[in-house]
C-alpha cells in the first residue's frame, strides 16, 4: 500500500487504517526534513494551493502554510475577514474564482459542518479540510495520534481520553474517528450537557468524574471551551466548570501512573489545564504543534502525488 | 527471465576490497572524508565498505544514509508516490570531503537528486561518486562514477541486481535478461 485510498482529506471517517499508517510513515520522513540546516524539499515545486480561511485560525494556518512552504508549493492566502465573502459572495463563486487563477489544492476552513465534502464534490482541485465547524478537523486528530505514536511507541491498545466541549469539537469528533482506527480505546469526560446525547454510539466510553476518567487513561486530551460556539448556557460558570473539570498538577500528581497530557491550542491556562500542568514534563502540547507541520506536509505531498499533470 | 552472474562471491569480495583500497588512496586516514550511502541499497554498498574500511585503518569511519525521494524528478509523473526510506546524518558535511554511494550507477538521474539532496545539509568540499556496478553507455545525465567496481554494458530492458549475503543470503552481482520470443 503506498497510496491513499481518498482523493480529499475532507474526514477521518473516510480514511482506512492503511491510509493513517502512510501518512504517518511519510511524515517521519518529513519530520526528519524539518530538522535539517535547510529545512526543505523540492517535490511541490509545480503546485499552488490556496489556503481558504473562513474563520479565525493561527496555529493551523501557520503550520499549513510552513508545510506547503517546505515542499516548495506556491502558496496564496485567503482570510474571509478581508474578502468579497463579506460582500455577499457564495462559497462556489469564491472557490471557482480562485481556481480559476490555477490553484491545484485548496486548504480550507469553514464555520459549515460539511463545508469542505460539499466542495471537494463541486472542484476539480484537490481539498483539504482544516476544520468545518463542529464537524471534523482530520489534520488535527491526525497529528495527535502521530505524537501518541512518537510518545508511546504506538496507539493500539491505549486509551485516550478527551474531555472538555465534546459536544461542540471537531477535534473531539476526529480523534474518536482516528484513533480508534488505530485500535485505542475512546473515552469523552465532560459536564453532562456539553456531551452528545448519541455518542455512545460510536463506541466511546463516557465519564463524567474527571479523576475517573485519568485514573482509566493513558493519554489525556484536554480541550478548550468554545465559548463562540456556545449559543446558551452549558454550565454555571468557567470557575465551576474548572474546579470540575480542569486538570491540575494536584490531581495529576495524584494518579497511580504517569499519563500523557495533550492540547490542541489554544490553551485557556487555568480553565481546562493548569500553567504548571501545560509547562510539565508530562505535557506534550508543542511537540504537537511541530508534529503538525510533518504530518500537513505527508498529507499535502500523498494528496498532491494524486494531482493529473497538464 | 534469463540470469547471467556478473560478479561472483570471489571477485564481488575482490571488487570491495579494491575499492576500499582506491579510497583510501586518495582520502588517507579519511579523517575528513564520510561516507553517504543513497537509499535504499546504497546503504548496503557503505555498510560493507564501513566495515572493510575500518579492519584495514583500525579507525572510525563516518557514515550516512540519504533518501532521495522528496528530490525525484519523477514526482507526478509516476502512478504512485514513493515511500520514503530513513535519512541519517547525524554530522555536518560542512567542508568535508563527501563519497557519495550507490549500488548501480543507470540514468544518472538518482544521482542528480542525491547532489540536491546533500546540499541541505551543508556545502561539502568536494562530493565524489562510488558505484558498485556501472551500466555505461545508458546515462540520461552528464554524471560519471569516480570509483567503479565493475564495469557492464547492458540492455534498457535489461536488469541489474546486486544481491548480499545478510539479504538475499549470497554476495553477488546478477543480471537479468528478458526472454524474447522473436
Amino acid at each position: 500500500m503506498n497510496n491513499l485510498s481518498v482523493e480529499h482529506l475532507t474526514g477521518i471517517k473516510d480514511l482506512t487504517r492503511e491510509d493513517i499508517e502512510l501518512i504517518f510513515k511519510t511524515a517521519d520522513s518529513f519530520k526528519e526534513v524539518i530538522n535539517r540546516p535547510i529545512k526543505k524539499v523540492p517535490s511541490l515545486r509545480d503546485i499552488t494551493i490556496a489556503n481558504l480561511f473562513f474563520e479565525n485560525s493561527t496555529r493551523t494556518r501557520l503550520s499549513f502554510e510552513l508545510a506547503e512552504k517546505r515542499l516548495s508549493a506556491d502558496v496564496v492566502n485567503f482570510s474571509a475577514a478581508s474578502s468579497s465573502v463579506k460582500k455577499g459572495e457564495t462559497l462556489i463563486d469564491t472557490v471557482n474564482n480562485i481556481l480559476s487563477m490555477k490553484v491545484d489544492m485548496v486548504v480550507m476552513r469553514h464555520p459549515n459542518p460539511g463545508a469542505a465534502k460539499f466542495l471537494s464534490e463541486r472542484i476539480g482541485a484537490k481539498v483539504v479540510n482544516a476544520g468545518d465547524g463542529t464537524h471534523e478537523h482530520p489534520t488535527q486528530a491526525l497529528l495527535d495520534a502521530f505524537s501518541i505514536r512518537e510518545r508511546l511507541g504506538s496507539v493500539e491498545g491505549k486509551k485516550v481520553v478527551i474531555v472538555g466541549d465534546i459536544l461542540h469539537s471537531r477535534v473531539a469528533l476526529s480523534n474518536i474517528y482516528c484513533l480508534q482506527k488505530l485500535g485505542a480505546e475512546v473515552m469523552v469526560c465532560g459536564p453532562t450537557t456539553l456531551i452528545p446525547k448519541y455518542i455512545h454510539e460510536l463506541g466511546v466510553k463516557v465519564e463524567h468524574n474527571l479523576r475517573a476518567a485519568l485514573e482509566w487513561c493513558d493519554v489525556a486530551n484536554m480541550l478548550r471551551i468554545q465559548l463562540e460556539r456556545q449559543d446558551i448556557k452549558y454550565f454555571p460558570s468557567l470557575r465551576e466548570y474548572s474546579m470540575q473539570f480542569g486538570l491540575t498538577k494536584e490531581i495529576l500528581d495524584s494518579l497511580p501512573k504517569e499519563i500523557i497530557v495533550m492540547h490542541p491550542g489554544p490553551i485557556n491556562r487555568g480553565v481546562e489545564i493548569t500553567s504548571d500542568v501545560a509547562d510539565s514534563k508530562q505535557s506534550i502540547i508543542l511537540q504537537q504543534v511541530e508534529n503538525g507541520v510533518a504530518v500537513r506536509m505527508a498529507v499535502i505531498y500523498l494528496l498532491a502525488s494524486k494531482i493529473e499533470r497538464q | 527471465m534469463e540470469k547471467q552472474v556478473i560478479l561472483n562471491k570471489r571477485h564481488f569480495e575482490l571488487t570491495v576490497n579494491r575499492l576500499c583500497y582506491q579510497l583510501i588512496e586518495s582520502h588517507n586516514d579519511f579523517s575528513n572524508t564520510v561516507l553517504i550511502g543513497l537509499q535504499p541499497r546504497g546503504v548496503n554498498v557503505v555498510a560493507r565498505l564501513k566495515s572493510q574500511l575500518e579492519a584495514i585503518l583500525g579507525k572510525e569511519v563516518v557514515c550516512g544514509n540519504l533518501d532521495i525521494t522528496f528530490y525525484r524528478d519523477d514526482f507526478r509523473r509516476r502512478e504512485k508516490p514513493l515511500i520514503p526510506s530513513a535519512t541519517n546524518i547525524d554530522f555536518v558535511i560542512e567542508g568535508k570531503n563527501v563519497v557519495l554511494v550507490d549500488d548501480v550507477l543507470y540514468t544518472g538521474r538518482t544521482i542528480r537528486s542525491g547532489l540536491d539532496a546533500l546540499l541541505a545539509f551543508g556545502r561539502p568540499k568536494k562530493v565524489e561518486l562510488l558505484t558498485l556496478v556501472d551500466r555505461r553507455f545508458k546515462r540520461d545525465l552528464p554524471i560519471q562514477a569516480d570509483y567503479v567496481g565493475s564495469t557492464v554494458d547492458t540492455l534498457h530492458s535489461e536488469r541489474v541486481s546486486v544481491e548480499w549475503k545478510e539479504i538475499e543470503g549470497e554476495d553477488k552481482v546478477v543480471l537479468y535478461t528478458p526472454e524474447t520470443n522473436e
